[in-house]
């Protein structure tokens, strides 16, 4: 490929990424089928403008993947994966067993010798880890049980890879099975290659634990950013080549280094180093996924390929269904769990080219196999539509998104939406009181650390009526907004507002423009929520400079007190143009700097006047 | 033997005093002489009751400083009161944390000495209106002091005359402090800063 060549390929994926992507999250199809769709539009068989070098760029674009698995294990920490084991060999193991067989089974049904059937059965089984964690993430979804379920599955079917490829030369049809070459790297022999990957995670293991971290310190004391990036990058390219030397999946390699180091101070650094790469290089893959979609054997053969790709979707999902069922998954979350994983995978690819390469069967049924899969690549997105239109608004009455959390305390005097610094800190100081709340949010990482602390948060979005419903908030008394998310908070207190007029609330408001909006819509308690904050630090600043406390603290007092009736009064201009507003803003700054100024000026202020002498006049 | 003084002020305005300040800097750093300035601990009257208790008990003088306002003390003196002087600490079941301790009031006031009594303007005198803490005191086993007044605060030409009341302080806190007040003879008088026994201690002019 000349460097011409290159560039025009570049320039048609980035253009086919920038052009596509928008307009399918636009659509609320997520990115995902954007890049497939454009991959199907730039491919061989539509516009033709990438040839067969899609394969190649597959090749590049599939360290997406291993990136991805590196920044999913950085999230992870080793506790938390170590609570997940159960999960990953339990649901794991099931799901890849149910569905291998399945298939096998169908396909010696349709006449297919068995060695072929079980490895059609164990190349459907993988699902594709990159469309249901980018997915999934997408939409929120990853930190509830059934994309944790989901995640725990597509890690088993990641180590499964391992013995997969060894097994598969053997399910040859008595043809000499040259040990297998490619993939599996050049080290043979079982026991030896047992030690070295033992050795090799060994390494990782204890070199993320106690190598990398000095490396990263040293490096971090060059202040170079870009060698830091190239350190990054350095660490995950040589643990998936460390990976690939030994034949084991370098997503993996690079997930246990990422979970290693997830307790290291270098992790968010990590992360945004790697998360751009990754993003690309996953679009890229997607794209190129899309373009190596086997059109013509499509058009051959519309209703094979059509009912191979239903056939798959269906049993997947159906085997899906029922391992989730098993494990004990909510009904909400196993259908979360079964359309997020019911698609083929791109290990499919792998095991397709290596079955082929190793005479399980021949090239005709492989590119019907890929064709197949790929096809369930594309339409898994859709899945994850319907998932979230169709399905899951059946579970409306239901929290979305965990199963645990059915709010079990129903009478409590104050609900409390947002259980962030500001909202714990209300919850502990009412709670103190003996004051029962019901606590709601929707940030999963944040309500575990709560958890951990002892108390009690349900999960789930508060500005869904279903929801504050299911919280008693037909009998509450107060409510207590303290979200961050400025949009959310004004629709939650508009719902409200509307929906349970016995509710009092209690607003926290971001900044001026927050409280003016919630001033105007009628709320009587609105808390700006670095005003005291900034006053306190004024109140020991003004200490520091001599003042008396009381002194600086009434100042402080007045100052508020001003500054909240300004804040009303204000409010009221906010309809009109910019320019009178501003105009009042200026007007009342000036007051409050004359009111303070009469103080130095040591004329009378108005609020402690009653602690002058009572006869200024004769003294003077 | 030495008494040990401890002496609550409170004034909501201090950047705005002019005897109350002078009195009490004339009495700070003094040796056993403990200043307690309550809006300066308290600004938002928070009183930290345990911490007040600890310092009764290391005292066995107590003296409540502060501008007469209305008749009464500034406010934080008053919830200082009704937290502190507890059940059970100062009075009431096993309430006998302060008996036999000495109890002063020292305040400013802005009318003349002859403004209080029956046919001045205050109607009353000082001490009469000085019941409340009288009673408070004896209540809690204190022996009730006559105060220490200084009248006519406003009226002040020069910080000569100032300086003197300043003075006048010093010496009965120091009187206090070191047992050189004849108390009985104290009584006798309406203020403290009449006393023979306490004059006898200034330095003449």
């Amino acid at each position: 490929m000349n460097s011409e060549d290159f560039f025009f390929q570049a320039f048609i994926y980035l253009l086919a990424a920038v052009a596509s992507v928008p307009i399918a999250k636009r659509l609320g199809l997520g990115s995902v089928l954007g890049y497939l769709i454009a991959g199907v539009l730039i491919g061989p068989h539509a516009l033709r403008l990438v040839g067969t070098s899609g394969n190649d760029v597959r090749h590049v674009a599939e360290f997406g993947v291993v990136m991805m698995l590196f920044l999913v294990g950085l999230e992870l920490r080793p506790n938390l994966l170590w609570k997940l084991r159960g999960p990953i060999l339990g649901a794991g193991g099931l799901q890849l067993l149910a569905t291998t067989i399945v298939f096998a089974g169908l396909s010696m049904l349709a006449g297919l010798p068995p060695g072929v059937a079980v490895a059609i059965g164990m190349i459907f089984s993988a699902s594709s880890t990159a469309i249901a964690l980018q997915s999934l993430t997408e939409r929120a979804q990853l930190a509830t049980r059934g994309g944790q379920t989901s995640f725990s599955v597509l890690l088993f079917q990641d180590l499964s890879v391992i013995p997969i490829l060894a097994i598969l030369p053997l399910l040859a049809a008595r043809l000499p099975a040259a040990t297998s070459v490619g993939s599996t790297g050049p080290v043979t022999g079982p026991w030896l290659r047992a030690l070295i990957i033992i050795g090799v995670v060994t390494a990782i293991v204890l070199g993320g634990r106690f190598l990398v971290r000095p490396i990263f310190r040293y490096i971090a004391l060059t202040r170079l950013h870009e060698i830091f990036n190239a350190a990054a990058l350095l660490l995950v390219v040589g643990i998936a080549l460390a990976m690939e030397l030994v034949g084991l999946s370098p997503a993996l390699g690079t997930f246990l280094a990422g979970v290693v180091l997830a307790e290291s101070e270098y992790r968010h650094e990590l992360e945004a180093d790697i998360e751009p790469f990754k993003g690309l290089l996953l679009g890229l893959f997607f794209i190129s996924v899309g373009a190596s979609i086997d059109l013509p054997l499509i058009q051959s053969q519309p209703l094979l390929v059509a009912l191979l790709v239903l056939g798959l979707l269906v049993i997947k999902f159906a085997v899906l269904f029922f391992v989730g069922r098993f494990t004990g998954l909510e009904k909400s979350q196993n259908f979360t769990f079964a359309f997020a994983l019911a698609q083929g995978g791109e290990f499919a690819f792998v095991l397709v080219a290596f079955a082929v390469q190793n005479h399980v069967f021949d090239q005709n049924l492989g590119n019907l196999l890929v064709a197949t899969v790929a096809l369930s690549m594309v339409v898994a997105p859709f899945l994850f539509t319907i998932n979230e239109h169709l399905v899951q608004p059946r579970f409306c009455s239901q929290l979305q998104t965990r199963d645990s959390d059915e709010i079990d305390e129903k009478d409590n005097p104050v609900i409390i939406a947002g259980v962030g610094r500001f909202g714990a800190v209300v919850s502990r100081l009412l709670n103190a009181q003996r004051i029962k709340t019901t606590v709601l949010d929707i940030d999963a990482e944040q309500i575990e650390l709560v958890r951990r602390l002892g108390f009690k948060v349900f999960y789930g979005d508060a500005t869904r009526l279903e929801l504050l419903r299911s919280a008693g908030a037909e009998k509450a008394k107060l409510l207590i907004i303290a979200i961050d998310d400025v949009d959310k908070s004004i629709e939650l207190t508009e719902k409200a507002q509307r929906e349970f007029p016995n509710l009092t609330m209690l607003v926290r408001a971001k900044d001026r423009d927050h409280a003016y909006k919630l001033i105007n819509m009628g709320v009587n308690y609105i808390f700006r929520e670095t005003l005291d904050t900034s006053l306190d630090l004024t109140i020991q600043a003004l200490r520091l400079l001599g003042f008396g406390a009381y002194r600086a603290h009434r100042a402080a007092k007045t100052f508020k007190t001003y500054d909240e009736e300004s804040v009303r009064y204000l409010a009221g201009f906010t309809d009109s143009d910019e320019k009178d507003f501003l105009g009042e803003v200026r007007r009342r700054v000036r007051t409050l700097d004359e009111l303070f100024e009469a103080e130095r000026a040591g004329q009378a202020f108005r609020y402690d006047k009653g602690w002058d002498p009572p006869v200024p006049q004769e003294s003077k | 033997m030495r008494s040990r003084v401890l002496i609550l002020f409170a004034h909501p305005a201090l950047h705005k005093s002019r005897v109350n300040r002078r009195l009490i800097e004339s009495v700070r750093g003094l040796d056993n002489v403990t200043i307690n300035d309550l809006y300066e601990e308290y600004p938002t009257f928070d009183i930290n009751v345990g911490r007040e208790q600890e310092l009764l008990l290391a005292h066995d003088v107590i003296v409540f400083q502060h501008p007469f306002y209305w008749y009464s003390s500034p406010a934080i003196l008053k919830e200082w009161e009704d937290l502190v002087l507890e059940y059970g600490f100062a009075y009431g079941t096993g309430g006998t944390k302060l008996q036999g301790k000495l109890f002063l009031t020292a305040i400013t006031t802005g009318a003349p000495p002859e403004a209080y009594c029956r046919t001045g303007f205050n109607c009353f005198t000082i001490r009469q209106l000085l019941a409340p803490f009288e009673q408070t005191a004896k209540f809690c086993g204190m022996r009730y002091l006559s105060p220490f007044v200084v009248h006519s605060a406003l009226g002040f030409r020069n910080e000569k005359e100032i300086q003197a009341k300043a003075q006048a302080y010093r010496h009965v806190i120091e009187g206090l402090r070191d047992g050189l007040l004849d108390l009985d003879e104290v009584e006798k008088h309406a203020r403290i800063n009449e006393a023979p026994s306490a004059v006898g201690l200034q330095d003449p002019g």
